[in-house]
């Protein structure tokens, strides 16, 4: 298999679309018999991913690319960026508003989950240029444990 | 146990998604905060919520899970009812508390 690669916008605001981009993906990655349980993490990774795009980000977009070994998840956008990763990165720690937090977003978790659900995790941040999210899952094909 | 069955014991009200009523129910899942539900959730779960916004749709898309059902007497969005007819996942309403409806659904998919 050689690389496959596909890229979705992901918006600001786009609360209409939230989601569309890891559905798309998960059913590519299905359909690629790709191990379910590597789904399930591409799938939490690229929804938080998405979310955090369309609540605090810019214009951007989720980049995939599968490999014989491995899923790569690129998520960019140029929105305000991140002040403090560190802060950002805690369990529990959130800039959300109250509305997004009353829709049941905005816990601190999106980062944190994005992070533990995938086998390579790197974030990069510049406050008034964007933030990029790259996330790597090994698929066994390439003799990573992952 | 499918989404069907579990309509028809409890009388509930089907608000959108019909074409996945023949979903088959294995487990359960009760919380509104999307992240915790997103990482949570197991496949399968028919997912108690009190969240109406559309967003909850793709959740449960990408978590495979087999219904919504609103609970605490709250109605959908419109957006919600045509994400969840787009994607075939029914979108039942329920009255009462999440509680009740729990205890009758374990009653039915885990004590059986």
């Amino acid at each position: 298999m050689s690389s496959l690669k596909k890229i979705f916008p992901v918006n600001k605001k786009d609360f209409i679309h939230a989601g569309e981009a890891s559905i798309y993906v998960k059913n590519l990655l299905k359909s690629l018999q790709i191990d379910p349980k590597i789904i399930r993490r591409a799938s939490i990774c690229g929804y938080e991913g998405e979310m955090n795009v369309i609540m605090h980000g810019g214009e951007g977009s989720l980049f995939l690319e599968i490999n014989p070994d491995k899923v790569t998840l690129d998520i960019s956008d140029n929105g305000p960026g991140i002040e403090n990763i560190e802060l950002a990165m805690k369990q529990g720690y959130s800039t959300a508003s109250e509305r997004y937090r009353e829709l049941g977003f905005g816990a601190g978790m999106g980062l944190p989950n994005m992070k533990n659900n995938s086998d390579e995790f790197a974030i990069e941040s510049e406050k008034g240029k964007g933030t990029r999210v790259q996330m790597v899952f090994y698929t066994g094909g390439g003799g990573h444990a992952g | 146990m499918i989404v069907k069955e579990l309509v028809e014991k409890l009388n509930m009200q089907v608000s959108a998604g019909e074409k996945g009523l023949d979903r088959k129910i294995s487990e359960g899942y009760c919380g509104d905060l999307l992240s915790n539900v997103m990482g949570k959730a197991p496949e399968g779960s028919i997912w108690l919520t009190v969240q109406t916004h559309q967003n909850i749709v793709a959740v449960a898309v990408l978590r495979e899970m087999a219904a919504i059902v609103i609970t605490g007497g709250y109605e959908p969005d419109k957006e919600t009812q045509e994400k969840a007819n787009l994607e075939g996942i029914p979108l039942l309403l329920w009255d009462g508390s999440a509680f009740d409806l729990s205890g009758q659904i374990y009653s039915y998919i885990k004590a059986a």
